[in-house]
């Protein structure tokens, strides 16, 4: 089975290993660490990992259209924020009359705007497995439309690139806008629980944490399993040589679509879990600059790798935690120049550093495995 | 009893699990059959009222100065330039104007480009399994298992294009004769109909282009073979029936001999080489 054929695989193994026994650590930590010890895992330190475990999954996504598949995706962003407010919704609907102005039905930015009655597509966010279904979807139709559009008229490159830039961008501005009724540049905000939890307990932060951890490992295990299958090498097929894989008998653009979409479906969870840990979504997680920051993360972590996705999102946005503290101005050109000196020195980035291992296991996998399958 | 040996006999009960014949109508004589066919880039005439007939097992060598138009044809019978005029059958069922490049690659018309180009980051044993003529669709694609019939199709391919050793090696670190053959190998994978073959000895070396003379003469018969080649000891080694393309149409057609000693072919395209 394509899905359990990355767990036999020596790469795969690690990387569970490694993220199931950091879940377990930092758990055990926040738990049964005395407040005072130096070992303590505080609350907020949780949420903060958890945050990175979202931008994780995130380059994971889009290391399978860039990395696998050759698609340059600028406008992740657009699918991880439509996740997010599929789950902002139904949050805001758990709020109920709870809100500043105790309308039952109605969240307060709608109140505020004298709307008298909640538009039509914020129907259903009342029900988790709707609004959870939603999290798929929406990423999901969107990525379908816009993919089918694009690579039925096959373009691909920088022009993808760029239109990426602009969905995102357009998006944003949509998003900004009142009548829109996402809540315009506030967006959706002063949360209250999940599934009946209340958010600002350490228990639910945790348990969030911890399901941001699995969502990511699913998610790894799910791109693992695409790229190692066959549809992965028709994916590398179509990223070298496009017109060669048509002439074999491929439908390129299918395959295009379909990874895009699986991709563009994971980012809209990542965002799905990162709102209830940050507690608001609005209109900047579409900005143009925070895809583009996705890329970096992937390309200094190490192109079409997965793992280096992981690894790069953590260090960088770990990075970006420390450095914001000290000299919060000098964010963006730190991540300039680290992008500078890992382009230069460190092509394959730094999952390039530890490839001597993975590479066989790569070259090996395909003839060796589907022996035994 | 006999009911359930039907139903577990399954590739009768549902005709789509039988093994697939060939769709391809040849009852009614050629291949492939392109007629006034005609296309311009900005104006320049490219093809020029083409008309080109190959039987079903023949082995065609088409001939032709630089710019004659001989890529541009094949970009035409494999979908990828749709002409401004004329028609292109396969067999007599199939309008290849009507479809698309990897319709056209299924039926049954596998390409070799002029450029060799293989999938360079994946291995040889990869490139050829991409290739092998099996369900192309996104699901069963990526449901795919190897199976042993696959596995020993690849070996004799494999031995076929002698690249057994190179098996497992990135086929980007290639030379660029074994590029060609690897190329050769991926459409025989396919199990094409009509094999096209753009300038397949080039950047061979002598040995390497007598085997590939080899492969494919051993080929025509049970395929047909389209091969375009500048390399004139190349085509007298192969060629029973020549086809001369000159400013996009068909300038002379018959043996190697005939057509050397055509007074007009000469002057265009054996006058200068000589
Ligand atoms: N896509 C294209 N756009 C413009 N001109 C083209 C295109 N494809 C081919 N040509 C022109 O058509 C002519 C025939 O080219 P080609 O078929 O490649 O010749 P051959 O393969 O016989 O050397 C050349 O003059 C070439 O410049
Ligand atoms: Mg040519």
């Amino acid at each position: 089975m394509w899905l359990t054929r990355p767990l036999q695989e020596r790469s795969t193994q690690i990387f569970l290993g490694v993220l199931f026994g950091a879940l377990v650590i930092v758990s055990a930590l926040h738990l049964f660490m005395p407040q005072d010890s130096a070992l303590y895992v505080s609350s907020y330190t949780v949420t903060l990992l958890g945050k990175y475990l979202c931008y994780a999954l995130l380059a994971v996504a889009v290391d399978l259209v860039w990395g696998y598949l050759g698609i340059l995706s600028l406008g992740h962003g657009a699918f991880f924020a439509l996740g997010g407010y599929a789950m902002g919704m139904y949050l805001m609907r758990q709020i109920g009359d709870r809100g500043v102005y105790g309308d039952p039905v109605l969240p307060d930015f709608m109140v505020f705007l004298n709307w008298q009655e909640l538009p039509w597509y914020w129907a259903g966010f009342d029900m988790a497995w709707f609004a959870f279904i939603m999290v798929l979807l929406a990423p999901g139709i969107l990525a379908l439309v816009f993919g089918f559009l694009a690579f039925r008229s096959r373009v691909t490159g920088v022009y993808l690139s760029i239109i990426t830039q602009a969905l995102t961008f357009a998006l944003m501005l949509a998003f900004f806008r009142n009548e829109m009724g996402f809540g315009g540049n506030n967006g959706l905000t002063d949360f209250k629980d999940i599934l009946g939890f209340d958010l600002r307990t350490d228990a639910t932060r945790l348990g969030l944490f911890l399901a941001t951890g699995i969502a990511l490992a699913i998610g790894y295990v799910i791109c693992r399993g695409i790229v190692t299958s066959k549809l992965g090498r028709v994916s590398v097929a179509c990223r070298d040589a496009e017109a060669r894989t048509r002439f074999i008998g491929y439908r390129v653009e299918r395959v295009q679509l379909f990874v895009f979409v699986v991709s563009a479906m994971l980012a809209g969870v990542a965002g799905a879990l990162y709102v209830p840990q940050v507690g608001i979504i609005n209109p900047s997680e579409f900005s143009p600059l925070f895809s583009i920051e996705v890329v970096v993360w992937v390309a200094l972590g190490g192109r079409a790798t997965l793992y280096g996705a992981v690894i790069g999102a953590l260090l960088v946005n770990y990075a970006k935690t420390v450095f914001t503290g000290i000299m919060p101005d000098a964010w963006l050109f730190a991540l300039g120049g680290l992008f500078v000196l890992v382009t230069v020195f460190l092509p394959k980035g730094i999952a390039g550093l530890m490839s001597r291992r993975s590479k066989k296991d790569d070259t090996d996998t395909p003839a060796a495995q589907e022996a035994t399958a | 009893m006999s009911i359930f040996q039907e139903l577990t006999n399954r590739d009768q009960v549902f005709e789509f699990l039988a093994p697939v014949q060939s769709p391809v109508d040849v009852r009614h004589g050629p291949i492939l059959y392109m007629e006034d066919v005609s296309v311009s880039f900005d104006g320049f005439k490219a093809i020029n009222n083409l008309n080109l007939t190959i039987d079903d097992g023949e082995l065609r060598c088409i001939i032709g100065p630089n710019g004659a138009g001989k890529t541009t044809m094949m970009d035409i019978i494999t979908g990828k330039t749709r002409p401004d005029t004329g028609s292109v059958w396969f067999g007599s069922r199939h309008n290849l104007l009507t479809m698309n490049e990897p319709d056209i690659a299924t039926l049954g018309i596998g390409r070799k480009f002029q450029k060799p180009t293989v999938f360079e980051a994946l291995t040889v044993f990869e490139n050829l399994e991409l290739a092998m003529a099996t369900d192309k669709r996104i699901f069963p694609t990526l449901t795919a298992t190897m199976k042993p019939e696959y596995r020993e199709r690849i070996e004799e391919v494999l031995e076929m294009i002698g690249l057994k050793d190179l098996r497992n090696a990135p086929a980007g670190i290639l030379s660029h004769g074994q590029k060609q053959w690897l190329e050769i190998g991926m459409l025989l994978m396919q199990k094409p109909r009509l094999l096209l073959v753009d300038e397949p000895v080039a950047g061979m070396t002598e040995q390497e282009m007598e085997r590939t003379a080899e492969l494919l003469t051993s080929l025509a018969g049970k395929q047909s073979v389209v091969v375009v080649e500048h390399d004139m000891g190349f085509v007298r080694s192969i060629a029973r029936k020549v086809t001369v393309l000159h400013q996009g149409s068909v300038l002379a057609e018959g043996s190697m001999d005939q057509v050397s000693n055509d007074p007009e072919v000469v002057k265009v395209y054996l006058g200068e080489e000589a």
